[in-house]
């Protein structure tokens, strides 16, 4: 099936020259809309019903907030997806791709094949903020960094634990680290604010580092302001 | 051998005490087994050789080895029989009272040295221990289903468990060939404490309509990396054993994401327990698994 790409800035899903970005057409029967403003550039587009599929990259927000919800009876051939990724983390090969009550299947499905055509897998899901992965993971992360302040094990016993004993590739803390806490302070923080779940706070190590962040951030300000201010002085 | 353990008794004889006393027999530690019911005790033993059979066919161990491994494993309905040992570990019902009458027993027939660890995944160590008769050595040494194959021990001490008597259940672990881990005595330790709020998570968003199964485990194979999805591991646990250890826990932290969702109630009165019934997230016919996409 030909697909057309609309760019609308960086996409966390496709970064960069993609090769599902660069090997799209000029004209599809599909259209992805990828990158931090897709949802924008979807509301700009308007030949909307000649398309079979039309998907927009989203972020941690719902595919309702562009295309409007109409009690509990919403759904087109527009569809929302992203390509699992946490933090720094390159993206994976999962993508979870968001439907509507009412979405037609003939977008489903051929949504579906476009990502998996391309070698991609697809978990199919509700529009519900976090989707599968993040609305699971993010209170467990959470929950690991609360029992690493109280002591419950060491940050080495508990990655150890978890990887022996579930047979996950990667402890949390260690997931953590290696992905930016900072980064899984954002999105957890967003869960919270959608589900007022206490689950969903950031643990206060993901705070401190967050914090920490901004104030390097302000730092490394002030610090180019006093050399600035020092090179206009010896002008 | 470790810190002159040299005799490790087992009690209680189902899947995770057949399983420990395996390892220790295979670590080369004499071991006795004890249970109440000799049928138990007979079907453990055949369940071992089973297992040394396969091990054989698998290259893991050496024909020759089995029946020293074999010869270092006894079982006995004999509470006695424990006096010999160095440590007792058990593995009996996961029910404080059960528990204290055991170690009780055992505190009478064990010389004072002795070492009882306790396989429990979800009850409190200082409690166990407060029933022993000798609360300053015993420790919490969790082992993992299968334990023949897991290396993972969790190990806590009580409140009251000496240092001494720690290091050298410690190091016991080790010779054993385990892989252990320090936890605090914590009701789900680490394992279960992470695991069964997960599972219950996951059981939420099928139950809220968030994802189909399938697609759950999906999610976490492809994107995580992760073996086995939530809801295929629930299938394979078993619902009803699910709901015991997920109320445990709940009932000791009142934690809302360790409280069982109602989904998993209704299931059960269905009679979808995963793939022993034939039926749970996902539908079974002998080894084929369908629903999974």
């Amino acid at each position: 099936m030909n697909y057309q790409i609309i760019r609308a800035g960086e996409s966390r899903s496709f970064p960069g020259d993609h090769p599902f970005v660069t090997a799209a057409a000029e004209f599809g029967e599909a259209v992805v809309i990828v990158g931090a403003n897709a949802g924008a550039a979807f509301g700009k587009f308007k030949d909307r019903e000649r398309r079979l599929a039309i998907l927009v990259e989203l972020g941690t927000e719902c595919l309702g907030a562009h295309t409007g919800e109409e009690r509990g009876l919403e759904g087109s051939n527009v569809l929302g997806f992203a390509r699992f990724r946490l933090g720094a983390a390159p993206p994976s090969d999962l993508v979870e791709l968001v439907r509507q009550p009412r979405t037609a299947h003939t977008a489903i499905d051929a949504a579906r094949g476009l990502f998996e055509e391309r070698g991609m897998k697809v978990a199919l899901c509700g529009d519900f903020a976090g989707r599968i992965l993040d609305r699971l993971l993010r209170p467990y992360y959470n929950a690991a960094l609360r029992r690493l302040d109280e002591g419950l094990a060491s940050a080495a016993d508990l990655d150890t634990t978890l990887r022996l004993g579930l047979g996950y590739p990667e402890g949390p803390i260690e997931l953590l680290e290696r992905t930016g806490l900072a980064q899984h302070c954002d999105v957890t923080q967003s869960l919270f604010e959608a589900y007022g779940d206490a689950a969903y706070a950031p643990a206060r190590r993901a705070r401190v580092e967050k914090q920490r962040q901004e104030l390097n951030r302000q730092g490394a300000r002030h610090a180019r302001k006093q050399i600035d201010g020092t090179a206009d002085k010896c002008r | 051998m470790s810190n002159g353990i040299k005799t490790v008794g087992v009690a209680g004889s189902g899947t995770m005490g057949a399983g420990i006393a395996i390892v220790a027999a295979r670590a080369g530690f004499r071991t006795v087994v004890y249970d109440t019911r000799d049928e138990v005790l007979a079907r453990a033993r055949k369940q071992t050789e089973g297992f040394f059979a396969k091990s054989v066919e698998r290259g893991k161990l050496p024909q020759a080895a089995v029946a020293g491994v074999l010869a270092n494993l006894s079982g006995s309905t004999d509470v006695g029989t424990m006096a010999a040992c160095d440590i007792v570990i058990e593995a009996v019902f996961e029910d404080l009272k059960v528990k204290h009458e055991l170690l009780s027993r055992l505190d009478k027939v064990c010389p004072p040295h002795t070492i009882f660890a306790s396989n429990t995944s979800t009850l409190s160590i200082a409690e166990i221990a407060a029933g022993s008769g000798r609360d300053d050595r015993v420790v919490g040494m969790h082992f993992c289903l299968p334990a023949q194959l897991m290396k993972l021990v969790e190990m806590s001490p009580g409140l009251k468990t000496g240092d001494a008597t720690f290091q050298v259940a410690w190091d016991f672990c080790k010779a054993l060939g385990q892989t252990p881990v320090k936890t605090r005595d914590s009701p789900g330790f680490i394992l279960n404490y992470f695991l069964i709020p997960f599972n219950n998570d996951a059981i939420r968003l099928v139950e809220a309509g968030v994802a189909a199964p399938a697609d759950i485990d999906r999610a976490l194979k492809t994107g995580l990396g992760y073996a086995m999805g939530p809801l295929e591991l629930l299938d394979l646990v078993g619902l009803d054993t699910h709901l015991l250890v997920a109320e445990a826990l709940y009932a000791a932290t009142h934690e809302p994401r360790a409280a069982v969702p109602a989904l998993v109630k209704r299931m059960i009165a269905a009679g979808h327990l995963g793939r022993k019934t034939g039926r749970g997230f996902y539908t079974y016919q002998g080894n084929a698994m369908f629903g999974g996409g």
